[in-house]
């Protein structure tokens, strides 16, 4: 277990070390940075100004130093449009995806577990041919599409629910309504594959001889097993819910990474995109080692 | 008693039997027409339709659909400067299909290939390049596309290159898993016996078992893909006008959605049907070419033809 | 005429599948009483297994449909109760065990808790089951039940495996154990012991067994009756000893006519030159030794079997020879040159030389290429064997040397049975026109009529273009009536050879002769010759 972790976490060093080489280099050689940092109509003595402060006359490599320290103790500067530590800014609103997020994936793995094990039972009858082809629309749908024309019908037309912002619980039903369509769609389909690979396989041939009833063959026999594929397709769709609630956070006006990000980028608040970026990629290779411990909660031939 | 000769029939012309299997699986049969409709408008559209597409006109804008009067073009309504949606939405197939279409081929060589090398060799490439797959999946892939793409200018390329990247570990990781399966099975000891090479036992032994798995994740991903461009698009840091891809043109409706809904309507249902169409057609595959499994496609398809 | 346990009247089973309804049984009747054991025995696709399946409810409705029949279980009618009432009865009035236990125990389950929820399910409290849990793995022989419990499947052996199924069958002291190839799966001194337990367990509760099998050795050693069937229905019942005595059917006369082990031993050979000198050949896997010390020599034209138990390290050998897995000591003269120590030029011309045909043939045969690709890959590889213009005749030729037909050329693998996939293999490996083949077990994956076919192939091209072979094999019989030599191996080692005779009437080496007991002779008479001598042998003890 210590070797695995080990080996994970020297995975997502690297990975983050050449996260931090490409934004740096990125965003020194593709231009000049106080093109970046300050507005475009900065006067050439504050661009001047502000290369003396941030030392941005010192050779490459010395520069890139200091950024890595400064990194190092968790400073990524500050945000330029609010005046406060980017980190800061950056936790606030991953408290917000965070919880958008685990709200979705806990209703959508429900869900989709459920349905999907019940349409493997049946394979080819009226519960499966709805939930497969509900599950296949739901898996192409566009989820910024699905949003706009959510708030078409439900907050304009209708007037049942609010069209952006937060306050209320009913805040909350369109996003996470929009989000549940896709991954819903995309893990009752691995569900119901692997379910029935599950429920033809011999050990449930051994459960049905032994007189154990439908419902336990379904969700203490074959489930568990079943469960193996399905993990991992949760793993990745929680991971693109947190970095990729970009497109529905920014429609409802959800004060989520993914909104701050995207709001960061137009108003060249380049610290806390930078932060944000690092948070998210933490907050994934947390996410990928619970991944790998339920793996071997669920299955006790996988040791690490 | 058992070892006589099982009735089977010869196999038929290639291309017919393929038709045949299509044909006995309906809803991928119509994904497959479909998507050919847009392949063919992807491919033509906008040599024939381009002039009409951009032409602005006052009279049409936001014009509404299901209305003749102003001409077949419009039957889907005109956008806010009056031109026709329908010319546009076969103008973008090109864009939209091109980048996903790019994407998915870049990435589905550049990652087969390293997970050939990965699951075959036994040396040190074998332990590096799976860590290559852990630390591209470890990064936030849509913002990381989002930073890049603001940092380097939104052109197709740097999108598809963006998009490329992201999927690599997706095929990588399926063909290392597969080749270090396939590559134990005992056929391919048979070639080794006989002395074949290494080069003979990857491609004539090992590949072809693994490209059914790989032509299906493709189509599957191509969806991927295409969803994920349209959602750059969307946010403004994807295709830039006067470019256009279904995407775009979702995101160009979206001030307009109270009024004249059918501006982003329409390019958003050519996403879901595409996207839809290439699910379809990737769960057919799995079966159509796994030999095991595909004569349910085979007989099916004498039944009802 | 209720008085039986269980009476199967005029059962027909039919499976809709795309290539139109299978009939897998029709109108097939057999009882069975308490305390006896009645086998059912028949080949691949005989529908041996179907009316167990009907009568645990396992047949699935669609594809599969009882078309006719009563099951009678005390009288009452299986097919006339409601589901609920036939779960009650599965694994409490009638338990089942199969082949393969590692399958058919849930992988991610202690063993502890599967035995035990046979118990709950039924009723019986949850700690009275854990008590009994305990209780019953000691019974079937399982160490350390304590700790045991709290295993999963995985970390058992193959025959501690099939302990616990028989263990958790047996929870609820049924009155039938249905047993589907127990012992299929197992090396045969471990089958010796699980058909031992099952006796005694049987005349401990009293119940009714019944077995289902292919093997004549097995109805030898333990039924009282046998049902024979072949393609669906029964071709005949009788006591297991009339029925080998004095076989009515043909198809019956026909399956013990070939079962192995009863012809005439080769004679000895007179010694000659050796064509192949392996001597002090080890291969160790880190820590772990697969094989130390082997010395042998295999003669030209001769058969050279090697027998042992899984773990021997045979197939490591085979492998090491073909240079598949390189050796870690050893060497290997063939034709005065050093196999483990050729360049790749010289190991790639040898290749030609020695050839393999592997246990499965589904697995050795490429699903994506066709016969004619597969044979010819061969001249693909070594073109100077022949020129591209005479592939397809002599792909033609080949097929008709194993058997088969040259328009089979253009099908695929999975089109062909079992046997004529092997025959395949044999084909494939003769087109590189080599002097030494090795079989990995190559029949055993086959049907006893079948294998009997494969052995004779194989003995016709021994004769025909005086090959050699080196044949490994856990079946004895086999190897007795194919082998010139034969080396028994044991945990990595070499423990004896010698010529045929030699080994089975006068083995020196006391594995040898446990290997030679635990063989089960297909002649009720033999084994219960053989089960009186054993008892004899205990009873004084």
């Amino acid at each position: 277990m210590r070797k695995f972790l080990t080996r994970r976490a020297v995975a997502s060093a690297v990975s983050l070390l050449v996260l931090i080489v490409m934004v740096f280099f990125l965003s020194r050689l593709t231009g000049d940075p106080t093109q970046l940092y300050l507005p475009v109509d900065a006067s050439l003595e504050a661009r001047e100004n502000f290369r003396n402060l941030h030392g941005l006359n010192d050779p490459l490599i010395v520069q890139f130093g200091r950024y890595v320290g400064d990194l190092l103790t968790l400073d990524f500067g500050d945000s330029i449009r609010k005046s406060r530590p980017a980190l800061d800014v950056v936790i606030e609103a991953f408290k917000w995806t965070l919880t958008l997020a685990l709200i979705t994936m806990v209703l959508v793995s429900f869900a989709a577990i459920v349905f999907g094990a019940l349409a493997a039972f049946n394979v080819g009858g009226v519960f499966d041919r709805i939930a497969t082809f509900f599950s296949l629309i739901g898996a192409s749908a566009p989820d910024f599409w699905i949003a706009i024309v959510a708030i078409v019908l439900f907050s304009v037309n209708l007037g049942w629910l609010p069209t952006s912002g937060t306050g209320t619980l009913w805040h909350w039903i369109l996003p996470i309504a929009v989000l549940f369509i896709r991954p819903f769609g995309l893990i009752l389909q691995v569900v119901r594959g692997s379910m029935i690979t599950a429920l033809s396989s011999p050990y449930v041939k051994t459960a049905r001889a032994k007189g154990v009833r439908p419902r336990p063959v379904i969700f203490v026999h074959a489930l568990r097993n079943g469960m193996l594929p399905v993990i991992t397709v949760i793993g990745d769709q929680a991971a693109g819910m947190l970095n990729g609630a970009v497109v529905v956070e920014s429609i409802f006006g959800f004060p989520g990474v993914g909104k701050l990000m995207i709001d960061s980028i137009l108003q060249r608040d380049f610290a806390v995109v930078l932060a944000a970026i690092m948070v998210t990629a933490f907050a994934i290779f947390l996410m990928n080692i619970l991944i790998d411990i339920a793996y071997a909660v669920l299955d006790p031939r996988i040791r690490y | 008693m058992a070892d006589i000769a099982p009735v089977t029939p010869a196999e038929k012309g290639r291309l017919r039997s393929v038709l045949a299997m299509l044909w006995a699986d309906k809803p991928a049969f119509v994904a497959a027409i479909f998507l050919c409709v847009v392949l063919v408008c992807a491919l033509i559209g906008p040599a024939l339709l381009d002039a009409v597409a951009t032409k602005q006109n006052l009279r049409g804008r936001n014009a509404p659909p299901f209305d003749l009067s102003k001409g077949w073009l419009l039957i889907l309504g005109g956008d806010a400067l009056g031109r026709p949606l329908l010319a546009r939405i076969i103008v973008a197939a090109q864009n939209t299909i091109a980048i996903a279409a790019g994407a998915v081929v870049a990435s589905m060589i550049v990652g087969s290939a390293l997970g050939l090398v990965a699951g075959y060799s036994r040396g040190r490439w074998a332990q590096i390049i799976p860590r290559l797959a852990d630390v591209i999946m470890s990064f936030p892939s849509l913002l990381l596309a989002v930073i890049v793409l603001y940092m380097l200018e939104p052109s197709a390329a740097n999108i598809i290159l963006v998009l490329a990247i992201t999927r690599i570990p997706v095929y990588l990781r399926t063909t290392r898993a597969e080749v270090l399966e396939v590559r134990e099975r005992m056929f391919v000891q048979a070639a080794r016996v006989m002395g074949a090479s290494d080069a003979r036992i990857v491609f004539r032994h090992i590949l072809p078992v693994v490209l059914p798995t790989l032509l299906t994740i493709a189509t599957l991903d191509f969806a991927f893909v295409m969803l994920a461009e349209s959602s750059l698009s969307f946010l403004g840091i994807g295709i830039q006008a006067p470019e256009v891809t279904w995407g775009l043109m979702v995101a160009q409706g979206r001030p307009y959605l109270t009024s004249a809904w059918w501006l982003s309507f329409w390019p958003g249902l050519a996403i879901i049907l595409t996207t839809l169409s290439l699910n379809l057609l990737s769960n057919w595959l799995r079966v159509a070419l796994d030999p095991q499994q595909r004569w349910r496609l085979e007989m099916g398809g004498r039944k009802n033809g | 005429m209720a008085d039986h346990l269980l009476e199967v009247r005029n059962l027909s089973v039919t499976f809709h599948t795309v290539r139109g309804p299978v009939h897998a049984v029709r109108n097939v009747s057999w009882h069975l009483d308490r305390g006896e054991v009645l086998a059912i025995l028949g080949e691949s696709g005989s529908g041996k297994s179907v009316s167990a399946s009907a009568i645990m409810d396992l047949i699935d409705c669609p594809p599969g449909q009882i078309t006719s029949g009563e099951l009678l279980f005390e009288g009452r009618d299986l097919l006339k109760m409601g589901r609920e009432e036939r779960r009650d009865i599965n694994g409490k009035r009638i338990a089942m065990i199969f082949q393969d236990p590692l399958s058919h125990l849930n992988p991610v389950y202690t063993v502890g808790w599967q035995i035990e929820e046979t118990m709950v399910i039924h009723g019986t409290p949850r700690a009275r089951a854990r008590a009994e849990t305990l209780a019953l793995l000691a019974k079937v022989g399982i160490p350390n039940p304590g700790q045991s419990a709290h295993k999963y499947p995985h970390q058992f052996s193959g025959g501690q495996r099939q302990r616990l199924m028989i263990a958790m069958a047996l929870a609820l002291r049924p009155d039938i154990l249905i047993a589907d190839e127990p012992t299929t799966a197992l090396d045969v001194t471990v089958q010796a012991q699980i058909l031992d337990l099952l006796e005694k367990l049987q005349a401990e509760t009293g119940m009714g067994l019944l077995l289902i099998t292919h093997d004549l050795g097995v109805v030898a050693e333990v039924a009282d009756r046998v049902v024979v069937m072949n393609g669906g229905e029964i071709v005949e019942q009788g006591s297991a000893a009339q029925v080998y005595a004095n076989p009515q059917h043909p198809y019956t006369a026909r399956l013990i006519a070939a079962a192995p082990g009863k012809g005439e031993m080769p004679p000895d050979r007179a010694p000659a030159p050796p064509l192949l000198a392996v001597s002090g050949l080890c291969k160790r896997y880190g820590e772990f030794t697969a094989l130390e010390g082997a010395d042998f020599a295999l003669a030209e034209g001769e058969t050279l079997a090697i027998v042992g138990e899984s773990g021997s390290g045979k197939s490591t050998l085979a492998k090491c020879l073909l240079r598949l897995d390189e050796p870690t000591g050893g060497q290997a003269l063939y034709k005065g040159a050093d196999l483990f120590r050729l360049s790749p030029k010289d190991l790639f011309r040898m290749r030609r030389d020695i050839q393999m045909v592997f246990q499965d043939p589904t697995q050795s045969l490429n699903p994506r290429m066709s016969v004619y690709d597969l044979i010819s890959e061969a001249w693909v590889i070594h073109p100077e064997i022949l020129p591209r213009a005479q592939w397809k005749a002599r792909a033609a030729g080949l097929l008709a040397q194993v058997g088969l037909l040259p328009e089979h050329m253009h099908r695929y693998a999975h089109q062909f049975s079992g046997g004529q996939r092997q025959r395949i293999a044999i084909a494939r490996a003769l087109a590189l026109e080599p002097r030494v083949i090795i079989c990995d077990e190559a029949v055993s994956a086959l049907d006893v009529s079948i294998q009997a076919q494969v052995i004779e192939l194989l003995a016709d091209l021994r004769r025909r273009f005086g090959l050699s072979y080196i044949f490994i094999a856990h079946d004895l019989p086999v190897v007795r009536d194919f082998a010139d030599r034969v080396i028994v191996m044991q945990g990595g080692r070499i423990v004896e050879q010698g010529s045929v005779r030699q080994i089975f009437d006068a083995p020196r080496e006391t594995y040898t002769k446990n290997l030679l007991a635990a063989s089960l002779d297909p002649d009720p008479a033999v084994q219960a010759a053989r089960r009186e001598a054993r008892h004899a042998a205990k009873v004084p003890a």
